[in-house]
């Protein structure tokens, strides 16, 4: 295996792992919040109870989330030290940050998961806000350094150097606020409805039980309200990629020739020799008005874009279909739920609803995948956009595949054991609250 | 400014090897324990090893922001010692939690075991193999060397296993004393006891060997030694600080035992520090890499120093709460 095919695959995987326990840390600990805030104004033991069970849960997810971000911490050097070189003074502001928020993090979580019987009760309740707040702060600068590696800014490149290093510029670029408001808003979709799905799919064997429901409805009110806005932001995304990272755009789409208007093309499979699309749905015009707000608009194409240049077009395009089909799904469940917690309450609790809640546990996450495919891919064949090629800044060690070969197999191994720990988890629910036995 | 961020980054590196080094300590101690050993480890690293954990990552954000040549070359050069610390970390931290939670304790609560203490064992290794590597001076950015040259010698070798081997006893030493006041019980106190004489033991003899194996792979570590007085006075405390803290194992006293040994631990870290400052890897063609020629902009330091002061200020009291909450108040 070539040694930058091992190192992509191998900072691929890392992300690709990690970003589940990240989009958990940040959405996790306000679920919780929320949820034993409801307890402490009601005295309902089952919101309690909802509580505790989420925290033992959220500290496994966290503590393989803590190890796993070291990894990267690591690997970006290991796998890239050319461009941690260079990029470390630029972007190494949102990683202080990053370090802060993540230190106030996992102070605050050791003390909301062990200090339930040595604190007063509204104490606990602020060491969970403050876990929430500094765990989407944290996402939000990891995001930051992402977005400025598609959107480089804050120095001049002079010969093979960075100078005039602005640190402020570099973590405040154009690329930041939507990335960073797409991907908060992705890990609070994934996650509340992950664990709504599961609720719901325990409610299938009882849709009596108190404390699925509560679990179920906790969830939901965040998962409905972030799914709604994502394709907001997912909009507000695309203009921007498409005034900026033509390429990345034209790849998503699969727009081999620039055309005036575009049309949108849905599904299907990039034929590159061919430069076009087959078996997909051509929808005309519609690409100009997402891509730039008019119908007439001219969007580039990959035509326009140096060959040396250019993206790969079957995985982006086809990781973002995917993440769309997802997003759409969700986003239509959340509106569903707002309109019948509103007005028809008892479908809440109808099996046909149940099993859909259930069947889509995995999308948010699927989508969240997708997602940094698309923009990681879609960036090549740079690392910083337009300034230096991914394979400029990979490790000179030969042999890098055999450090993938093992990364793959710890994770693999993790994973094999998480799940099984997890189920054994939900099995002692009941036997372990009041309010889950019936 | 450089001189704070030095300062900030071999505080947080001090605070590692003690509030970290203890975490994986407790690991390697748990070697030589039993069951109820087992329970008083969970209980005692439970609540505070992630935030520990933080002060690794802190250094390495400091290393990759501030000094970004130490860390790109380090990573280069020491790739296959640090991905046995990453190992390490992993299995560390997600056995320890999935031993915590999981329910049961059948056969898989034996292999988390197991997972726990072999990681707890190999990080303070590689780490001390890595640190071996930056003092001995074998490192090359030469390509033409060949790999074994490059990427395999400068860390494979005596000096560097006895490092290794130094850390991973200083880890275990600073764990049992960490761990008298924990125990409940007088029998398992004296067991703490026992294994903190032991493991001291051990240290002081690795330590001086750590000496012996650098003149055997021909760095001379003693005449830096001596040319250093900061390096004198530390050692001069660490030896002090023996008989002191064999007597508060003796009476079990756990505010002066955690006071002097993190004493003790400062001033190894220090008397290391000064040994080769403002060196932080020694290379083989004599082109040190040291803190003043791999610094970043001063625009960068400044931000970075700005981000550092803020964390502090609301790191140290949140920190002090979280010792409070579950050190103090037993």
């Amino acid at each position: 295996m070539e040694d930058l095919v091992a190192a992509r695959l191998q900072m691929a995987l890392s992300l690709g792992f990690h970003i589940i326990f990240s989009c958990i840390g940040m959405t996790m600990p306000v679920l919780m919040a929320f949820s034993e805030w409801r307890w402490l104004r009601t005295g309902k033991q089952v919101y309690l109870d909802v509580t505790k069970a989420w925290s033992k849960g959220v500290a496994i997810f966290f503590a393989v989330g803590a190890v796993s971000g070291t990894v990267l911490s690591f690997e970006l050097g290991l796998l890239w030290p050319e461009f941690m070189k260079h990029a470390g003074a630029i972007i190494g502001m949102p990683f202080s940050w990053e370090g802060t928020a993540f230190f106030v993090e996992a102070i605050a979580l050791g003390v909301f998961l062990y200090g339930w019987n040595r604190l007063n009760k509204w104490v606990h309740w602020i060491s969970g806000v403050v876990v929430g707040i500094s765990g989407v702060l944290s996402g939000i600068f990891v995001v930051a350094a992402n977005a400025w590696m598609n959107s480089p800014s804050g120095f001049d490149w002079v010969d093979g150097k960075a100078v005039n290093i602005d640190p402020v510029k570099a973590m405040f670029n154009d690329a930041w606020l939507s990335q960073s408001i797409h991907m908060t808003l992705a890990a609070f979709v994934a996650t509340s409805f992950a664990v709504a799905g599961v609720h719901a799919f325990l409610l299938l064997k009882n849709r009596t039980n108190t404390f699925h429901h509560e679990a179920v409805r906790s969830a939901l009110i965040f998962g409905a309200v972030a799914a709604i806005l994502q394709p907001i932001s997912g909009d507000f995304s695309a203009k921007f990629v498409a005034k900026n990272q033509p390429g990345k755009l034209a790849a998503m789409e699969a727009l081999y020739k620039t055309s005036k208007p575009a049309g949108l093309v849905i599904g299907g499979i990039p034929n590159d020799k061919e430069q076009k699309v087959d078996y997909a749905i051509h929808i005309p015009k519609l690409l100009s008005y997402l891509a730039h707000g008019d119908f007439t608009a001219e969007v580039t194409g990959l035509d326009k874009i140096p060959k040396d240049e250019q993206p790969p077009v079957l995985v982006p395009h086809i990781a973002f279909q995917l993440m769309v089909a997802c997003g759409t799904v969700l986003a239509l469940a959340g509106m569903l739920y707002i309109i019948f917690s509103y007005k028809w309450q008892y479908i809440l609790f109808k099996r046909w609803w149940l099993t859909f809640i259930a069947f889509t546990t995995p999308l948010g996450f699927i989508a969240v995948e997708a997602g940094w495919t698309v923009t990681e891919v879609g960036r090549q064949p740079w690392i910083i956009f337009g300034v230096m090629r991914t394979k400029d800044a990979v490790s000179s060690m030969p042999g890098l595949q055999y450090s993938f070969f093992l990364i793959t197999g710890v994770y693999i191994l993790l994973t094999f054991i998480l799940i099984r720990l997890m189920r054994r988890q939900i099995k002692t629910v009941p036997e372990l609250y009041e309010s889950a036995k019936s | 400014m450089l001189a704070l961020i030095i300062l900030i980054l071999g505080t947080s590196f001090v605070l590692y090897t003690l509030l970290g080094g203890a975490d994986f300590g407790a690991g390697i101690i748990e070697i030589f324990a039993g069951k109820r050993e087992e329970k008083t480890i969970t209980r005692a690293i439970a609540p505070v090893w992630e935030a520990n954990h933080v002060w690794l990552i802190l250094a390495v954000v400091i290393l990759f922001t501030g000094f970004p040549l130490v860390y790109s070359s380090l990573s280069l050069v020491l790739h296959i010692p640090l991905m046995l610390v990453l190992i390490g970390i992993i299995f560390r931290g997600s056995a320890f939690t999935f031993r915590h939670y999981d329910v049961s304790y059948g056969r898989s609560h034996r292999y988390y075991t197991f997972l726990f203490k072999a990681s707890s064992f190999i990080t303070p290794m590689f780490l001390g193999i890595t640190l071996g590597a930056m003092i001995l001076g074998r490192i090359t950015f030469n390509q033409s060397v060949g790999f074994y040259e490059m990427f395999v010698s400068p860390w494979l070798n005596v000096f560097c296993f006895i490092m290794g081997v130094f850390s991973t006893s200083l880890f275990a030493y600073i764990a049992a004393v960490f761990l008298i006041p924990e125990a409940h019980e007088d029998k398992e106190k004296n067991k703490y006891t026992r294994l903190a004489r032991n493991t001291m033991a051990s240290t002081i003899t690795s330590g001086i060997l750590v000496f012996i194996a650098a003149q055997w792979e021909g760095h001379n570590l003693v005449s830096d030694f001596l040319k250093s007085p900061i390096s004198i006075i530390s050692l001069a405390v660490v030896a002090l600080l023996v008989p002191v803290i064999l007597h508060f194992i003796h009476t079990k006293k756990a505010v002066y035992l955690r006071a002097s040994i993190g004493l003790q631990v400062t001033a190894i870290v220090t008397g290391w520090f000064a040994i080769q400052y403002p060196v932080v890897i020694n290379v083989k063609d004599g082109h040190h890499l040291t803190f003043f020629n791999t610094h970043a902009p001063d625009a960068t330091l400044k931000q970075l120093l700005i981000a550092l002061m803020v964390g502090l200020v609301l790191v140290i009291p949140a920190f002090i709460f979280l010792f409070r909450v579950f050190k103090v108040k037993e």
